[in-house]
């Protein structure tokens, strides 16, 4: 007698049960709070609030600590809810030129207005492990600068001024910016829906596309412009009002790549921009994504097209982590009926075949 | 109930289910022709039925009742998780019986049990290019859909048949709808292609991670590729169902030990149990007296 697996609801059940015991963890340890992971593990939320195209700290710290520090898994949680959120409409564009910067550097110019601001990086630490982290040791405070800082105009506006660069491009008079959480994608993209599809796309992939670009497939010789990190302010037009009202101020990422163009008979040569606008401190992310910018303006500029990190589609079709992991994870669903249909079809190609192999026999004898 | 946590009947936001909607009417208006839509990001991974539990929720209403399978089960877990999210989110009356039912959301099965008019059936898509395979690019297949331009399917089936003998797709066999889109049924098994001809039930289609929802609307023709030398057949089994004796329903492997013994059992859970509900028993099913009680 055979009885019928039955159950999945309460097995279910306790799955969940049994999680939300796994992310507690050890009860005489503290609860995690929230404050914590948006101080101390601050990278960690800017991630998710990237990749989650939700600017907002707490909630992804929640993500976080719900995703038990599996960050995909948190970027999920976190654009599931910003899809049910109300759209009151689009902010004017954000004015990097006037960040309140934090963290400013060129790799093309020594010495520029408004200098080179090292800020809080990670470079030229040395990667040693420190224990007394691993105590809660007092931190020295910072030293702040006295004056107010000189205005730092960006790099690429320098660079502009004599025509050394490809001017910024202008959107045409009355085009809406592209949505694309509001309309599907169709390829070919304009930029501006490639660039939001990069803006959240997997920190992971697109580094991996950018070091491609690098190492020769579809390499375009990219310079480090500039890179800024600091808060801006977002402003929204109301239809009501003659000004624009101030929502609040996010903490971005810049990164603007210089990279070579050959020229052609009705261009002089200049240099030509991948550009990297992420939320939060991320120069990887925004480096990779200004040299994934760069590779996929191939067909704008004329180039050929010969690598992966050129290729709009493979790029963007591919780059949403969100929709990567749901298709590769869905591959734990049950699929009998598909795979009783190809045992079926195997088990007859394997007859006819052994059946063939002795007719051939049989004629040999 | 924190203010977070309310959501609008079904979840998704009005404004949404309109978008839906006109993407559902549009497809149903060309039968087979995939339509983009603005799929959302969805409580569940995409690729775990984003694209059906969109359709239902932007069709679904108090009065419908649900029922959802996965693999022809009411209880496999993911048909499960998608019925708790329908009584959580709608609070609609949900059924496993497929004559109760007015949608009924899918993956990978057609119940046994013939559909009615005002039925819909909601298939869940992973991914809704029948030509994908052969062509990965969007913009081309887009191109030969418009351009009705084919042969590329028909060549692939031809090889099949000039390697193997035969066409070796077993699932995802790709149909013509009413004489002009090739479309590709989701992950059903062949065996169930033909249940989609001319059935009395609206059946809509839904792929979220891809953005696409197409449709077969009621009494609409469709047809499984084939040669006239090597016509469409679907697969049959050589035992009946061992719990309900049912001869000509797709079957299910269940392996029983690990010498190489299995049992083959109805894939639609309701279909059998319905029959041996009736009386109907297999070899392997419990006695009538133990089964009463």
């Amino acid at each position: 007698m055979y009885v019928a697996v039955k159950g999945g609801e309460a097995a279910i059940r306790n799955a969940h049960k049994l999680l939300a015991d796994r992310r507690r963890g050890d009860r005489s340890v503290p609860a995690i709070g929230l404050d914590q992971i948006v101080e101390q593990l601050a990278l960690a939320v800017d991630r998710v609030m990237a990749e989650g195209s939700l600017y907002d700290t707490e909630l992804a710290a929640l993500a976080v600590k719900q995703a038990r520090g599996d960050m995909i898994e948190a970027i999920f949680l976190v654009r599931a809810y910003r899809t049910t959120l109300p759209r009151f409409g689009y902010t004017k564009p954000v004015e990097t030129s006037q960040m309140a910067i934090e963290r400013r550097i060129s790799a093309t110019f020594k010495d520029l207005p408004g200098g080179q601001l090292l800020g809080p990086t990670f470079d030229y630490t040395h990667r040693l492990l420190d224990p007394e982290l691993a105590e809660d040791a007092p931190v020295d405070v910072p030293d702040q600068r006295v004056e107010a800082p000189e205005h730092m105009p960006r790099v690429m506006d320098i660079l502009d001024q004599d025509g050394m660069i490809e001017a910024d491009g202008i959107m045409p008079e009355g085009v809406q910016t592209g949505d694309l959480t509001r309309e599907p994608l169709t390829f070919p993209l304009e930029r501006d829906l490639r660039l939001q599809a990069l803006a959240r796309g997997d920190e992971g992939f697109l580094l991996g596309l950018a070091y491609s670009t690098q190492r020769g497939y579809a390499r375009s010789h990219p310079f480090a412009g500039e890179i800024r990190i600091g808060e801006v302010e977002v402003e929204l037009e109301v239809a009501e009002l003659d000004f624009p009202l101030t929502l609040g101020r996010i903490r971005l990422t810049e990164c603007q790549m210089v990279n070579q163009f050959k020229g052609s008979s009705k261009q002089s040569p200049q240099f030509t921009r991948g550009y990297g606008l992420v939320f939060g401190q991320s120069e990887r992310k925004s480096m990779s994504m200004a040299l994934c910018d760069r590779a996929l303006r191939a067909r704008e500029l004329g180039e050929d097209i010969t690598a992966a990190a050129q290729d709009e589609e493979f790029v963007i079709s591919h780059s949403d982590n969100v929709q990567s992991t749901g298709f590769v994870e869905h591959l734990k669903l049950p699929h009998y009926v598909d795979f009783q249909a190809e045992l079926d079809l195997v088990r007859r190609m394997r007859a006819e075949h052994e059946s063939q192999n002795n007719q051939i026999s049989e004629a040999a004898e | 109930m924190t203010e977070l946590a309310t959501y609008n009947f079904a979840y998704l936001d009005e404004q949404t289910k309109r978008m839906i909607r006109r993407a559902i009417l549009k497809a149903i208006a060309i039968p087979g022709y995939q339509v983009p839509f603005a799929s959302r990001e969805m409580p569940m991974p995409y690729g775990w039925g984003t694209g059906g539990v969109q359709v239902t929720a932007a069709i679904i209403g108090p009065k419908d009742t649900l029922k959802v399978i996965d693999q022809g089960a009411d209880d496999t877990t993911n048909a499960v998780s998608i019925r708790a999210f329908f009584q959580k989110v709608a609070n609609v009356p949900v059924t496993t019986r497929t004559t109760e039912a007015t949608i009924i959301q899918t993956r990978h099965r057609i119940p046994e049990t013939a559909l009615a008019a005002g039925q819909t059936l909601v298939y869940q898509v992973p991914i809704p290019e029948p030509l994908r395979f052969l062509e990965p690019r969007e913009t081309e297949t887009r191109k030969m859909h418009a351009l009705e331009e084919y042969g590329l399917m028909h060549v692939k089936l031809y090889e099949d048949i000039a390697r193997h003998g035969h066409i070796a797709t077993t699932y995802a066999y790709p149909v013509k709808v009413e004489g002009r889109y090739v479309m590709d049924p989701s992950p059903t098994p062949k065996f169930d292609n033909p249940k989609m001809h001319n059935s009395p039930a609206l059946q809509l289609f839904g792929a979220g991670r891809e953005k696409r929802i197409y449709a077969i609307p009621p009494y609409t023709e469709v047809v499984s590729l084939d040669f006239e030398d090597h016509p469409f057949e679907i697969q049959t089994f050589s035992q009946p169902c061992a719990l309900c004796g049912a001869k000509g329903s797709y079957l299910d492997e269940v392996i029983l030990d690990d010498k190489g013994g299995s049992m083959f059992v109805c894939s639609d859970t309701d279909f059998c149990e319905e029959r041996q509900a009736a009386g109907h028993r297999g070899e392997l099913s419990a006695p009538q007296a133990e089964a009463a009680e």
